[in-house]
């Protein structure tokens, strides 16, 4: 199964642009994530295509960057597959985001 | 845990000044944390009109621009770089995790420098980086260098057309002045004080032609070419032409008064003034080549310079050229005359030196 959060790329990050900047960079992601998650939501509700791949696109990138691999997968099929018929997939896409918040917290302040 | 990385210093002892534009915070506070650990200083836009904003503003030497961004996307922004002048050098690279090559070749096409997938490994973000950055230094050298060794329009034009031997058609206003009696001029004096006089000569002239929108493209001594309409056009070149030769005698004018006042003999030019359609282009080799004007125009704005001694006046120009004033500066029609080369004798017309 695939993990909620890659180790290595965690820690590639963490000897990239130092560990006390990566906490700092978590944290901005807990803060900003919600909005996001709103942001889609939003999108799919109005129906707007292009908003809903851009909040899609952007939660996929920030996942990315820190091997949240089941989070950046989640929104990837968002972004690429665009506005499902119902919310499951953004249920499954919020479960993702907060196992994978809390996973990174607790591996970021070690 | 790992160590916490230092900024690095880098060889000329200063970071670049980039701008990173990304919608996303995440996204914007780390790639600005390993630019600044690669030693640049970094900025940071929230998106495409925000960076415009500050590239209109300020100098970047770099921006790293993101695509998928509300207001203006990273596609606008390329596209509104490219048609502006002033923000078409400033070098991109995008980075974006956009999937599909078609975005890639996008932002290509739309002239950004290169196109780095998120997440960004720094490693290859440093090479990019410092590539984009020597070739754009690269670039502002031989920018530099053109503009020593051409006219600043003919360096824009050169780096926006590209160089190629070979003219077109174009209707220009030729001016060609020299200095009278210049050679005993220069037998009675050292040749310090002669290169001295043709500075500051140069410097006037140069000032005169280009505040009307002129360009000199030939100085042969004591003697310059200018093209008015060319390799630019030039609303009312004629007239542009006429007032920048009656400033130019005003302004020997009054480098006559500084010379009269150290002793020094005074200063008198003649200039000669013709329009119509000339051949504009780069002549001469791949290797060395120059821009100018050629044709019947240009050979008859010569031949009045040449014939401003005999009719003892400063200011000569073509029928064309005072019909073109239409009234806006006083002429006075001159008997025609059978210049050297022409079947048929040729309108002459002379003006005041100065404003009227």
């Amino acid at each position: 199964m695939t993990p909620i959060v890659d180790l290595p790329t965690l820690t590639e990050l963490q000897s990239n642009a130092g560990a006390d900047f990566v906490i700092e960079l978590v944290d901005t992601l807990v803060a900003e994530a919600p909005g996001m998650q709103a942001e889609l939501r939003a999108a799919w509700a109005e129906g707007a295509t292009q908003r809903f791949r851009r909040a899609a696109h952007s939660l996929k990138t920030n996942a990315q960057t820190f091997g949240a691999l089941r989070l950046a997968e989640a929104a990837r099929k968002l972004e690429l597959h665009g506005l499902p018929p119902d919310a499951a997939p953004l249920d499954e896409l919020d479960a993702c985001c907060h196992e994978a918040l809390a996973a990174l917290q607790a591996l970021a302040h070690g | 845990m790992a160590e916490l990385p230092t900024p690095r210093t880098r060889p000329n002892g200063q970071g670049a000044r980039l701008l990173v534009v990304d919608d996303n915070k995440v996204n914007r506070l780390l790639l600005a944390r390993n630019l600044e650990l690669q030693g640049h200083r970094v900025a940071l836009a929230e998106n495409g009109l925000r960076a415009l904003e500050m590239l209109r503003s300020e100098p970047f030497e770099l921006m790293l621009l993101d695509i998928e961004m509300p207001e203006l996307d990273g596609f606008g922004v390329l596209a509104l770089l490219a048609a502006d002048p002033a923000l078409r050098d400033v070098p991109v690279i995008v980075t974006s995790s956009l999937e599909g090559v078609a975005h890639v070749v996008r932002c290509i096409e739309l002239g950004a420098d290169d196109y780095l997938h998120k997440p960004v490994n720094p490693v290859l973000l440093r090479a990019r980086i410092d590539s984009s950055l020597e070739k754009k230094r690269l670039r502002d050298q031989l920018q530099a260098l053109v503009r020593r060794f051409a006219t600043s329009e003919v360096a824009a034009d050169l780096m926006q057309s590209g160089f190629a031997l070979g003219g077109h058609r174009v209707q220009a206003t030729v001016m060609f002045s020299d200095i009278r009696a210049f050679t005993a001029l220069v037998e009675s004096q050292s040749p310090e004080e002669t290169i001295e006089l043709l500075n500051t000569y140069y410097a006037l002239m140069f000032e005169a032609i280009s505040a009307q929108g002129g360009v000199v493209n030939q100085m042969i001594g004591d003697g310059l070419m200018a093209i008015f309409g060319a390799p630019r056009a030039l609303d009312d070149a004629p007239l542009a032409a006429v007032r920048a030769a009656q400033d130019m005698i005003e302004m020997i004018g009054l480098l006559n008064t500084e010379r009269q006042a150290e002793g020094k003999p005074a200063l008198a030019i003649g200039i000669g003034i013709a329009s119509g359609e000339v051949i504009a282009g780069y002549t001469g080799t791949q290797t060395r080549a120059t821009y100018t004007c050629i044709g019947d125009t240009v050979n008859l704005a010569a031949r009045l310079e040449a014939h401003t001694k005999p009719a003892g006046r400063p200011l000569l120009m073509d029928a064309n050229t005072a019909a073109a004033l239409a009234g806006r500066v006083a002429v006075q029609a001159l008997d025609a005359v059978q210049f050297k080369g022409k079947a048929a004798a040729v309108a002459v017309f002379a003006a005041q030196g100065g404003a009227l």
